[in-house]
């Protein structure tokens, strides 16, 4: 009789199509029991209440911002004046896309349901995702955060391609990747690893959005041909790669250089303290472990539950720089050396990760 | 046949909220609806096995802490993905103040 541990062995291969999809699951490391700190329930309750309020707020200064910084941005069109309204209107469309579609995707930013709904389906488009896949994609990456041959979002995986995550700063490789599934959704077709997390009386959504896309980005291409110029595509469609390296910077934080195949969060997230800016344009996903152990309460409630549970976490970390600090040595290790991460140490007050499921073999 | 069985006391669950109560090896979700009145529920979310009594009740629609999976408990339709299987729904009934359960149902 011999005994495995958790962890997948090297080479791992992170395929949903792949044998670790099946070994999660015989683990016991696929749907599991995750840890969750202790939050009374009266508080908890209130901390998941919706309300229209601040995300309503959010949303009309967002669209505004897009609108004036998309104004300027055309209007000085053929001049350098235009460049800093476009990198604005860029990081709003391309970055504050990424995290209204999540925050919208989880049904908690508004009360009222066609409200998310509504900020979904645009924020979608903006990011080149279609709704339902990322829909049903982003619920398996809560139920398996980072767990290997399980998750389909995990963005590094080991040994990381850096020229990846480089290229990837102005989206030159996750966006034609988009839209090149956005054309093989619209001509009806998924891959195994994508039949594997969305049922399939879900899937002619998929391939009617795409088909509605689709349609809109020939008008707009149309359009440049039309005008000799590519200023519809700088409204349109572009900002979904010159608008993404904030998308990156903060997205790249969450789970990079951890640990995987833990049932704990504390020890595959990052909680990180940012400027107000990139909190606005982030939706507060900077509180990372909370809102990956508690996903139903809105953004707007997560620094209250930020100070319920942070004697139970991890320090915090304080900037983008102190992420990176760690996060870029443990890359640059793991390209050699695999097996090596992070290990975040839980605080004194801190209640302990419980011991992860061990398979018995033979 | 019936199977009424006890799960809590009126005054157990606030208004607008829910309780998991356990009984035999199964585990069921019993809601406070804001007009006053008592549902009950099978307690784990049809889309992946998470206990409902950690969601959030609003008006008459349950949602799952994990993946806002909606169903509305006084009839166990599930209103949208990634819910897309009905919960199971029971009867109940208040006597001398407590809140029983048809479990058999």
């Amino acid at each position: 009789m011999s005994f495995e541990t958790a962890s997948a062995p090297f080479p791992r291969n992170y395929s949903l199509e792949g044998p670790l999809n099946e070994r999660a699951k015989q683990i016991g490391l696929a749907n599991a029991d995750w840890y969750k700190s202790d939050i009374p329930r009266p508080r908890m309750k209130e901390l998941m209440q919706r309300s229209d309020g601040p995300a309503t707020r959010d949303t009309l200064i967002w669209i505004g911002a897009l609108i004036l910084t998309g104004g300027l941005g055309a209007w000085f069109w053929g001049t350098w004046w235009c460049v800093p309204f476009f990198i604005v209107y860029g990081v709003l469309y391309g970055s504050g896309g990424d995290s209204r579609w999540h925050e919208c995707g989880h049904g908690t930013a508004f009360r009222t349901q066609w409200k998310n709904d509504a900020v979904y389906q645009i924020a979608c488009f903006m990011t080149v995702r279609n709704p339902t896949i990322w829909r049903w994609s982003h619920s398996r990456h809560h139920t398996d955060t980072i767990i290997v041959g399980r998750d389909p979002e995990i963005i590094l995986m080991r040994p990381p391609e850096l020229a990846k995550a480089v290229l990837n700063i102005f989206g030159i490789l996750m966006v034609p990747q988009a839209w090149w599934a956005m054309l093989r959704y619209a001509s009806g077709r998924l891959t195994d690893g994508e039949k594997d997390f969305i049922p399939e009386p879900e899937r002619p959504r998929v391939f009617f959005v795409a088909r509605v896309w689709t349609a809109i980005y020939l008008a707009v291409l149309a359009a440049c041909v039309y005008l000799g110029s590519i200023l519809p595509a700088m409204l349109i469609g572009l900002p979904s790669m010159y608008g993404a390296w904030h998308m990156l910077m903060t997205g790249l934080t969450q789970h990079i250089g951890l640990a995987e195949d833990v049932l704990d969060h504390r020890l595959n997230c990052r909680t990180m303290y940012i400027n107000p800016f990139s909190r606005f344009v982030y939706w507060n996903m900077n509180y990372h472990i909370e809102h990956h152990m508690f996903p139903m309460v809105p953004y707007h409630r997560l620094p209250e539950l930020h100070q319920e549970i942070l004697p139970d976490c991890p320090p915090p970390y304080h900037g983008f720089w102190a992420c990176y600090k760690e996060i870029i040595p443990t890359l640059w290790r793991q390209r050699k050396d695999p097996e090596h991460f992070v290990r975040r140490q839980l605080p004194a007050t801190a209640r302990p990760t419980p011991p992860l499921p061990i398979a018995v073999k033979g | 046949m019936s199977e009424w069985v006890e799960a809590c006391a009126v005054g157990d669950i606030a208004e607008e909220d829910v309780m998991r109560f356990d009984h035999a090896g199964r585990t069921f979700a019993v809601y406070h609806s804001p007009d006053g009145k008592y549902y009950a529920t099978d307690g784990l979310c049809t889309h992946e096995k998470v206990h409902l009594a950690d969601g959030l009740v609003m008006d008459n629609i349950i949602e799952c802490p994990k993946h806002n999976g909606r169903f509305d408990y006084r009839t166990g339709a599930a209103k949208g993905a990634p819910a897309c299987v009905n919960l199971k729904v029971y009867p109940v009934k208040i006597e001398a103040g407590m809140v029983y359960i048809d479990i058999a149902a």
